[in-house]
């Protein structure tokens, strides 16, 4: 490979180290307006009245609306594909703004200005009269007898959603019948069972950027958004459905984006803004929230509680689980009902029972912040339940927790119910990389006995996540290229850069698979839904894997049309041309010296228990797959052609002119696991309670990466994330649905002091389903850092911590009931 | 109510009508459009609108534009030479992939900037708190401390790490 696997430097990088790469909110034109959205200040009930007679006499006031003045349209928010099928809709459950008020900070009325200070200045003479019912902050409350329905049409329970899950037979028997059987098959005495209850908490994504949107309405009547967003065509599908306009009269331009992580997997505010430059007789309004905003009242990560109980032997063989598990869902469905099942299904499959798994998820409307996608859509916290779970049997039956997981984990060659597939398993192996990176075997017999203050324990956790959401949902992009007279190409698609390094895996396929070199690759970065070419945007860790069949089907095209050219100039077929580095070339017999023997790859990792496939076995057989379609094959021979001289040929030639494109749509039916491990290595100084991380290990087998060393980035800063969610981050609320720390002082994401050293092993392992042999990796790396921490903690003192975040205070509480401290 | 004030932004001198109330972040954005002055939380918690007043960093954010009569403001855009070349941070920012959604980087390359003004090399450890301040979400900061490490740490043969 050329360009595929070489850490090439960033293609935006110049561009944000010198701050000229433009956001949303650097782009607004001089004259925009102001939005200010308004929030009620009860967390449950309705909006009476809300009187503007006096805001709207502030100087500088243009417009203000009410929840009494929207159309009467309930919409839903999540970044899904739309599905044709009613049954598999996203839950349309808002209005652009609320009368009836169901968290604390609803949006209720907006305000727009010439200045912030007028907006903020007409906010406070607004009159509003609400009818106020009791809150129902928590799950236990929304789902007592007699509590408030939320949605009365939708949900009369508040049940979101309740999903059950069955593996194995017990599909057929419920629990206790299993323990019955096994119990004849190993002697009840060889039986032990575990009970647990374990706890995550509410977290805020904290993107640095905030939630920014600015919009107008253009010459020819389009309403056009120019938003901080992962999502741009399923924005422009929102936006439509929310105003009830067509989606041809909506336009939405994505430029770059200062984070994301779910929250703008979202459709946040851009209908709202939309709605009110209409208002505004299309005049620019631009809708940026503050960070206190940000925090409430966009989305959030699922809190959930997971009551689970586990039956196993007396030598560590895992028999059957089973989970109830509890998401607060807050108050809108956002992706609430599909992280449910994301939730119930990882519990159920990350480990191997020989009677099965029962998993039943409930997500539960309450009146608070409203929960939705965040990094990994659930399986951090259906990991944290899985391995906290498997280390208290650990810790009770005198197993060690590496060769418990290497005994009970999902297994190769497993497929999922719906068909996913582990083609290239590396479980174990990843597994046995982590253990001998940090000297597990050592580590855990030197931390034997500890006794005093200050102790150290060391842990682990695994993961296993799927790629995209095929065939859950719809997967399909498409890939545009454009071939410039000078022989350099454009790339446009709708896959969306959002910090993660999209456009520089794009350039370096798009480069592998024409032969035209990288820095004549120019990657269309901003998206606009007039222009960019379909795809559904930046979620699932999908783009490479989706999106990158996408790319490579249109390379494989557009290779094929120069080469056309290339034949008709050269006069020589073009079965014996190849494009190598910017020139027409002779293709000469690939050199089986050289050839990549797929078994020698394999021979790099002995322990992998991997079956050999046949191409033809997999679902879709060979051609939706690319895998050996697509590369070149053959070396360079003699250079007959520079790339320039074809393209201002194919551009100007008298006798042939011809402007080389292709565009390719790629629906994608193919999936696989990514899976991988976090070991962890800390200090617990009991008395104060803090935890200092010494090391912190993530291995991944994501696949074939395209670029090294953006891949260790990502990996980092998922690391980073889930060491916040393990020891410090938590959005609280007060019993009356007030958040009490809704800012970036008092909601604790790590500082460069908060985190160790970030150590990362890759296993590059080639699946079959990925364009280049590789699977999912934006998410993934935040899923197993917590309950690594967690099982550290439990190795170092004996206390399972069952509640996240573990902050000093719950650590110290927890050790005074022990008596340790 | 305007006030006229004199400051000197990236070497040159501007004479601007501002608000009393603005702070240094809005006249920076929307007077002189110096957008890579990022606003995170606009109150002095994240670090995005990082600017060099006088050499030293501040939250452009919690000053206002009146205090900065006469004083010399640096913003990432001043940090490019004429022709066109990276500053050696920024280019270890580069290199070191320590860039990824890019929102916090301006930010971080002006406290770099003022240590680099100060002519002492700093460990890992003191990295760690110089940048405190900031917020980053993206890269567990691992690949920030190595960028600065590159052009303000200890050489390894000198202890740094």
């Amino acid at each position: 490979m050329e360009s595929v696997g070489k850490s090439m430097k960033r293609v935006d990088a110049r561009g944000k180290v010198t701050g000229e790469a433009r956001y949303a909110n650097d782009l607004k034109p001089k004259n925009c307006l102001t939005a200010k959205v308004v929030h009620a200040t009860i967390a449950n009930g309705r909006v009476l009245s809300i009187d503007t007679s006096e805001a709207e006499k502030v100087p500088g006031v243009v417009k203000i609306v009410t929840c009494f003045d929207v159309p009467d349209i309930e919409f839903p928010t999540a970044g899904h594909p739309w599905s044709v099928e009613p049954a598999h809709q996203d839950i349309a459950d808002r209005k652009l703004l609320n009368e009836r008020v169901r968290l604390y900070g609803d949006d209720i009325a907006a305000i727009v200005a010439t200045d912030n200070v007028a907006c903020e200045r007409a906010e406070r003479l607004l009159k509003i009269s609400y009818e106020e019912y009791d809150p129902i902050v928590t799950v236990d409350e929304a789902l007592s007898p007699g509590a408030t329905p939320l949605h009365p049409n939708l949900r009369k329970d508040n049940v979101l959603l309740h999903t059950s899950f069955r593996s194995g037979e017990l599909g057929e028997i419920d629990y206790e019948q299993a323990k019955e059987k096994a119990a004849q098959k190993y002697g009840a005495d060889q039986l032990l069972e575990q009970t647990g209850v374990y706890k995550t908490a509410r977290i805020a994504h904290c993107h640095i950027e905030l939630a920014t949107s600015w919009a107008y309405v253009d010459t020819n009547g389009k309403v056009t958004v120019t938003s901080s967003t992962q999502i741009p065509h399923i924005m422009r599908r929102v936006i439509s459905q929310a105003l009830g306009w067509p989606v041809g009269k909506i336009r939405v331009i994505k430029p770059y984006i200062g984070g994301g992580f779910g929250n703008k997997q979202d459709i946040l505010y851009e209908p709202l803004n939309a709605y009110l430059t209409i208002a505004c007789g299309g005049r620019p309004v631009e809708l940026e929230i503050s960070r206190e905003e940000c925090m409430v009242s966009t989305r959030t990560r699922h809190a959930v509680r997971g009551e689970v109980k586990a039956l196993y032997t007396r030598d560590g063989k895992l028999l059957a689980r089973t989970m109830d598990e509890y998401s607060n869902g807050g108050a809108y469905a956002s992706h609430g009902h599909a992280i449910t099942a994301s939730i119930a299904t990882i519990f159920k499959d990350l480990y191997h029972d020989e009677y099965g798994c029962r998993s039943d998820a409930t997500t539960v409307y309450t009146s608070s912040a409203t929960a939705g996608a965040m990094r990994a859509y659930g399986v951090p916290q259906a990991v944290f339940i899985a391995d906290c779970l498997v280390d208290d049997i650990c810790a009770a039956g005198g197993f060690d927790p590496l060769k418990f997981r290497m005994d009970n984990c999902v297994g190769a060659g497993f497929s999922a119910s719906n068909g996913i597939t582990y083609y290239s398993y590396s479980m174990k192996e990843c597994m046995r990389r982590g253990a001998e990176a940090i000297g597990w075997e050592e580590k855990r017999k030197a931390y034997e006995g500890q006794t005093g203050p200050v102790r150290h324990g060391v842990g682990m956790s695994i993961f296993m996540y799927k790629v995209g959401v095929h065939p859950i949902s719809l997967e399909t992009s498409s890939a545009r290229m454009i071939l410039n007279q000078d022989g350099s190409m454009q790339v446009e698609l709708s896959a969306t850069e959002i910090g993660q390094g999209a456009d520089t895996v794009f350039t370096q396929m798009a480069s592998e698979i024409t032969g035209i070199t990288p820095d004549r690759v120019y990657i269309v970065s901003t998206q606009d839904t007039d222009l960019s070419p379909f795809d559904t945007g930046a979620y699932a860790s999908r783009q490479t894997f989706v999106t990158g069949k996408a790319v490579k089907k249109c390379g494989i095209e557009f290779r094929k049309k120069i080469l056309d050219y290339a034949s008709y100039m050269l006069d020589r077929p073009a079965e014996e041309l190849m494009i190598w580095q910017n020139r027409i070339c002779e293709k000469l017999p690939e050199d089986e010296s050289t050839k990549i023997d797929p078994a020698a790859v394999w021979a790099d990792f002995p322990d992998v228990d991997f079956k050999p496939f046949d191409l033809k076995d997999l679902p879709n057989g060979e051609d939706s797959i690319l895998r050996d379609t697509g590369n070149i094959e053959g070396r360079p021979g003699k250079a007959l052609l520079d790339m320039k001289d074809l393209a201002q040929t194919a551009f100007y030639s008298l006798s042939r002119s011809e402007h080389i494109t292709a565009e390719v749509t790629s629906h994608c039916k193919e999936n696989s696991f990514a899976s991988g491990c976090s070991f962890v290595d800390l200090t617990v100084d009991m008395p104060l309670g803090k935890v200092k991380i010494n090391r912190i290990i993530n291995v991944h087998d994501s696949g074939r990466l395209i670029n090294p060393q953006l891949a260790q980035a990502q990996v980092h800063g998922g690391m980073a994330m889930g060491i916040g969610y393990a020891l410090s981050e938590e959005l609280l609320y007060d019993a009356k649905g007030r958040p009490l720390n809704d800012n970036l002082l008092d909601f604790k994401i790590p500082t460069a002091m908060d985190i160790p050293d970030l150590e990362t092993i890759f296993l590059e392992l080639d699946d079959p389903m990925g364009p280049f042999g590789n699977k999912a990796l934006g998410e993934p790396p935040v899923i197993s850092v917590a309950p690594a921490i967690r099982n550290a903690i439990l190795n170092a003192t004996g206390v399972a911590m069952n509640e996240l975040p573990m902050t000093p205070q719950r650590l110290v509480e927890a050790f005074k009931e022990k008596g340790l401290i | 109510m305007l006030q006229i004030i004199n400051m000197y932004v990236n070497g040159r001198r501007e004479e601007l009508a501002v608000d009393i109330r603005e702070s240094l972040l809005e006249t920076l954005r929307e007077r002189l459009n110096l957008t890579s002055v990022k606003k995170g939380c606009g109150v002095g918690e994240c670090g995005a609108c990082t600017v060099l007043v006088d050499g030293v960093a501040v939250d452009a954010c919690l000053y206002l534009t009146m205090w900065a009569e006469g004083k010399h403001i640096l913003t990432t855009e001043g940090l490019k030479s004429p022709t066109g070349e990276l500053n050696p941070i920024q280019q270890a920012f580069v290199d070191e992939a320590a860039v990824q959604c890019g929102f916090c980087t301006p930010g971080l390359i002006m406290t770099a900037v003022e240590l680099m003004g100060k002519g002492r090399k700093y460990t890992r450890e003191e990295l760690r708190k110089e940048i405190a301040g900031h917020l980053c979400r993206c890269t567990g900061y691992e690949n920030i401390l190595n960028a600065l490490e590159k052009v303000v740490g200890y050489p390894k043969e000198q202890g740094g790490e």
